[in-house]
């Protein structure tokens, strides 16, 4: 196995581009070191992002959004005080990941591009319209979150491809978001369901949404039925009896030792009304 | 709690000291099995079957021996064969025979100059395989169709017509099973089923291992009995036990999971093989979970009759249990005996068989059999009440065993107290506390025989005063702060006097390892003794400096002094001038004590559990959590409470979410912490204990031993409980989210 420190996202494009075998990058590592010791996956090589500087900061961008870098620790985004006022969605789902030793570490992007269907800041970030900038060979571009993952345990980056930062677009006014999972422990378990709901209001009416989905099918999943359920009402019950009959239809589960088809399809109605409640109370500054 | 709340006259027991052994533990000194490291030390991997059940056809090891520093290979081909009976179990557990009999189930291992080089080397060995039908449910395996695991596993007790892997049939049983049922307002009868689940300690198994070709051997190992492993190795390997010496290492955890062995030969018939050099194997949490003891899975019948006002009549149970796919690993027995044991019933009649599943072979666990029995009789003892509008803890309490009282399981009870428990039971403010909606209250009572066996403790008392004992049972749960406190009671010197030292096997005559309940009550009472007769001699000692009769000098607060004004004027002479001058008035003092231990105390238990669960996702939350038990007495307290909170956050763990999920390719599916949900701590409110002292008169203090008892309650309460809060009886375990809330989904129709 090689080991490289890269200076730059240059320099590690070069490095993974031209690596041949199984490539992956070090940012928290509580995937990769997992996968490892585990005999799962042992790399070839193990290109360590955490050097190149700017990789742990947040900062504000032009337009008034954020932009996260790719070795921000767990602990560091629940700590960042504006960004938990923006975006608390974002954030609680990052914040349940692990314990805290395993906050300590664990980023953002690990999460997205270890590429679990259960990963806990996917769905929130998809919600928030977060977007990464992806560096190779080629270039840059900008990709959509809930474009990256593939299916379990993929994600569409060809060789040679890195993410050099998270962004997240300006929160705006009157906006909530939120996210829950379903675990049978109170921690260090494997989300059964997780939902994310964004929402921006009108004075009480909800003018603009986007619902997420995690654990209920190979990748994460915007459920558009479930958001147009929600938009030009004000959270009445039919609203939410729209909004759970969309997801428990959107969904796509699986049995498996964490759940089974039928409760994965019960539980993500019940997330998906408790988070849009929370996301409407926020938006409207209740909370 | 203060000493004097518990009432005791004694200067010593009853207070709380710190552990002698908790500094090593909090800063990282204390060695565990994984820490021993050896000169010229190599490294083991084992090969382990994927499947549930396959023909062994062939192993090639030729490319991992090609490889530079692997130094040994083992298979079954390198154990002695002709064994029998449990000898035959534990050689065919720790390597596979002809056929592999579960996922996990080792079949070679390799010896390398590293870890990471083992590990390679152990993926290079090809074995062939034939896979074969297998079987993992207790009911399925009693099908008259089920895969055969051993053709001809029946004893003496299996009726002939029997299904195929029924191994041992149980029955016994008092008084007119009939006439009770016939004197009975209310006859109910249900089945219940649990999971099985993992002892779940901190540790994994790890050893070190060295054998000669002169057949002279050492371990280091983490171990509940170091005689065990000495027994079991040697009659795996073919040795002599006297040439092998095992020292315990310091251990996390066992529950039972450690007093037999899974792996430890391997190391030992690998070094043999490799010219002696040491063997350190170390297995991973996986390896743990699929190849060490768990507990049994249970399917039980339960037929109870029950007075208007409470009284139970009759009794039947019937039981049926899998252990893996060896005879004799399921506790069924003892299942059986504890399932009535809290209830005096004029008639009972108990009726079990043993099955074989394809799974690993079943370990004890933590009051082993009883934990099941008590989810299937409390249960209903629960549901009766209910229909009867009759108060869970006087019916309880109108049926309780006391002194004298014939027990279920045959023998008559001596002093015991479930009468005293179930009455502090009821004066705790946890039972006033007020319950919201969705939440309910459960309770249950629990059981457990508790265990002497063979004891054997030494003590020498030094230079200066101070005393060493030797304990042969593995301190697991602050048996050494329990030890020094009844040496120093009995020898009336301090604590801090007293070091307890936990032994090899060639340092005391044989030991039972610390199960049962055992290790206060057995090697504390021996080391009582041992104390008596350092005692004794101590005071010739002083009889003859003082040229007066033995009789005559009496022990007093660590000191030898005349015994009443006739015996003479002589100053004290102290524990600490006696051994001072032990060299000129006839050289070293100990004192020595080896029993088969007698006058065991059972204890009991019972729990009171507060849940709420979510009636829209099946997950329960507990909110308060008592457990009430009789500890005889409790020798430090601390420690005690500690058995108590920890036998139930294992029986809720068992409960709500543990369980051996099996693919239909019969490999277990959650071999990891992740997916196997031990209760992790913020899933746990304050466990709140209450510790009852009837004193047991076959101990000079009066222990009992209270290691087990404490997991025997909580899979009924925590059932009833969420019964109470849902209104849906879940008759199965666990009672994981998924269960609950399909529960609650077909009630409401
Ligand atoms: C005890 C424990 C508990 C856990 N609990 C949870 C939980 O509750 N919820 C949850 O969702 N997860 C959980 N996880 C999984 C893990 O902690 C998270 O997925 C975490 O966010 C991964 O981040 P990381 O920085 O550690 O990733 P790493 O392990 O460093 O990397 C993960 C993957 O991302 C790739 N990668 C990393 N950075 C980049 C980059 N810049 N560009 C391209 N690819 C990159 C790596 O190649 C690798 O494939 C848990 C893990 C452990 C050990």
């Amino acid at each position: 196995m090689h080991y490289y420190k890269p200076q730059s996202f240059d320099e590690a494009v070069q490095i993974a581009a031209s690596a041949s075998g199984v490539t992956r990058f070090l940012a928290g590592g509580t995937d990769v070191l997992v996968q490892l010791r585990a005999g799962t996956v042992t790399p070839d090589h193990l290109i360590d992002l955490k050097l190149i500087p700017g990789v742990h900061d947040i900062a504000r961008t032009e337009d008034g959004g954020w932009k996260i870098g790719i070795a921000v620790s767990g602990i560091d985004l629940g700590r960042h005080a504006e960004l938990v006022a923006e975006w608390p969605g974002v954030v609680e789902g990052m914040s349940l990941v692990g314990s805290t030793q395993v906050q300590g570490r664990a980023t953002l992007t690990g999460n997205l591009c270890n590429g679990s269907p259960a990963a806990d800041s996917v769905p929130g970030l998809v919600t928030a319209r977060a977007t990464v900038t992806v560096v190779g060979p080629n270039g840059s571009r900008e990709v959509a979150v809930e474009d990256i993952p593939a299916g379990p345990g993929r994600n569409v980056l060809q060789q040679g491809e890195i993410i050099s930062a998270i962004t997240l677009p300006p929160r705006g006014k009157n906006s909530g978001d939120a996210y829950l999972r379903f675990i049978p422990r109170t921690e260090m378990d494997i989300a059964v369901v997780g939902v994310a709901v964004s929402v921006t209001l009108d004075g009480d009416k909800i003018i603009a949404a986007r619902v997420a989905l995690g654990a209920v099918a190979p990748k994460v999943l915007v459920a558009a039925d479930a958001a147009a359920a929600l938009i030009g009402s004000t959270l009445d019950d039919a609203a939410i009896a729209a909004l759970q009959a969309a997801v428990t239809a959107a969904a796509v589960p699986i049995t498996d030792r964490r759940g089974t088809v039928e409760f994965r399809k019960d539980v993500v109605a019940v997330l998906a009304a408790r988070a849009a409640r929370i996301a409407y109370d926020r938006a409207k500054g209740a909370v | 709690m203060p000493k004097d709340e518990l009432k005791s006259e004694y200067r010593l027991i009853g207070t709380r000291p710190d552990r002698p052994d908790g500094l090593d533990k909090v800063t990282g000194r204390a060695r565990y099995g994984a820490d021993m490291s050896l000169p010229g030390m190599l490294h083991a991997a084992v090969v382990r079957s994927p499947h549930a059940h396959a023909k062994i056809l062939k192993i090639d090891a030729s490319a991992a021996l090609a490889l530079d520093g692997v130094k040994a290979v083992i298979t079954r081909a390198d154990f002695p064969t002709g064994l029998t009976g449990e000898d035959w179990n534990l050689q065919e557990n720790s390597m596979a025979g002809e056929v592999a009999l579960y996922d996990g189930h080792a079949v070679a291992a390799v010896a390398a100059t590293s870890r990471l080089l083992a590990e390679d080397a152990a993926k290079l060995i090809k074995v062939e395989y034939e896979v074969l039908p297998h079987v993992i449910d207790v009911d399925d395996a009693l099908r008259m169709d089920a895969p055969v695991i051993r053709a001809g596993v029946g004893d003496h007790t299996v009726p002939e017509g029997s299904p195929p892997n029924v191994s041992k049939k149980i029955e016994f049983g008092h008084g007119d099973l009939e006439a009770g049922f016939a004197a009975a307002d209310l006859i109910r009868e249900q089945t219940y089923k649990t999971e099985a689940t993992h002892q779940g300690y901190i540790e994994p198994h790890a050893c070190v291992a060295q054998l000669g070709s002169d057949g002279k051997g050492e371990m280091w190992v983490c171990t509940q009995g170091q005689w065990y492993i000495r027994r079991m190795c040697s009659a795996v390997l073919g040795l002599e036990a006297s040439q092998l010496r095992v020292t315990p290492s310091e251990i996390g955890g066992g529950f039972g999971g450690k007093t037999i062995i899974f792996m430890e030969a391997l190391p030992l018939a690998l070094s043999r093989k490799a010219g002696g050099k040491p063997v350190k194997l170390v297995m991973s949490r996986s390896d743990v979970l699929r190849a060490t003891g768990p507990t049994a899975s249970a399917s039980m019948d339960v037929k109870l009759g029950m007075t208007k006002d409470g009284k139970i009549t009759a009794a039947h149970v019937n039981f049926r249990m899998q252990g893996g796919a060896f005879v004799g690993a399921s506790p069924v027995g003892e299942a059986l005996s504890c399932a009535l044991a809290c209830y005096d019933i004029p008639a009972v009649m108990h009726e079990g068989v043993e099955v074989l599943a394809n799974r690993p072979k079943a370990a004890a666990y933590r009051a082993p059999g009883s934990p099941m029995a008590a989810f299937a009789v409390e249960s209903l003892v629960d549901e009766m009440c209910h229909e009867l509008g009759l108060d869970p803890l006087d019916v309880r309490l109108k049926n309780a065993v006391h002194e004298g009282v014939k027990a279920s399981y045959g023998p008559t009870y001596a002093r015991i107290g479930l009468v005293e428990v179930l009455e502090a039971t009821k004066k705790h403010p946890n039972l006033l506390a007020p319950l919201g909606p969705n939440q309910g209250r459960g309770i249950a009572s629990g059981f457990w025989f508790n265990h002497g066996g063979e004891t054997s403790v030494s003590l020498a008392i030094g230079e200066d005063g101070t005393v060493t004992v030797s304990i042969g049972t593995p301190d697991i749960g602050g048996s050494r702060a329990s030890m020094s406190l009844m040496v120093a009671e009995t020898l009336g010197i301090a604590y801090e006097a007293v070091r307890v030292n936990i032994v090899e096997t060639g340092a005391l005559g044989v030991n039972e390892p610390s199960h049962g309940s055992r290790a206060t009550f057995a090697s504390g009472k021996a080391a009582v003794e041992a104390a008596r007769s350092a005692i004794r001699e101590m005071c010739r000692r002083a009889a003859k400096e003082w040229g007066i009769e033995e009789e005559a000098v009496e022990w007093k607060d660590g000191a030898a002094m005349p015994a009443g004004p006739n015996a003479g004027k002589f100053p004290p002479m102290t524990i600490a001038e006696i051994g001072a001058k032990m060299g000129g008035t006839g050289g070293p003092i100990s004192g020595h004590h080896e029993t088969n231990a007698d006058g065991v105390g059972a204890s009991f238990g019972t729990h009171v559990v507060d849940v709420e669960v979510d009636p829209e996702t099946g997950r329960t939350t507990i909110l308060r959590y008592l457990v009430v038990q009789d500890a005889g007495t409790a020798i430090h307290p601390a420690y005690v409470e500690g058995q108590y909170q920890g036998g139930a956050v294992q029986g809720i763990g068992w409960a709500l979410n543990e369980e051996y999920v099996y693919g239909a390719n019969g490999r277990l599916q959650n071999a990891v912490f992740l997916d196997y949900r031990i209760p992790v701590a913020s899933d746990l409110p304050m466990i709140d204990t209450v510790i009852v002292e009837v004193p047991n008169p076959g101990h000079p203090y009066g222990v009992r031993g209270v290691g087990e008892t404490g997991i025997t309650p909580p899979l009924p309460a925590i059932a009833n409980a969420v019964a109470m809060a849902t209104g849906a009886r879940l008759r199965s375990l666990p009672l994981s989210p998924p269960k609950v809330l399909a529960a609650i989904k077909a009630k409401k129709g």
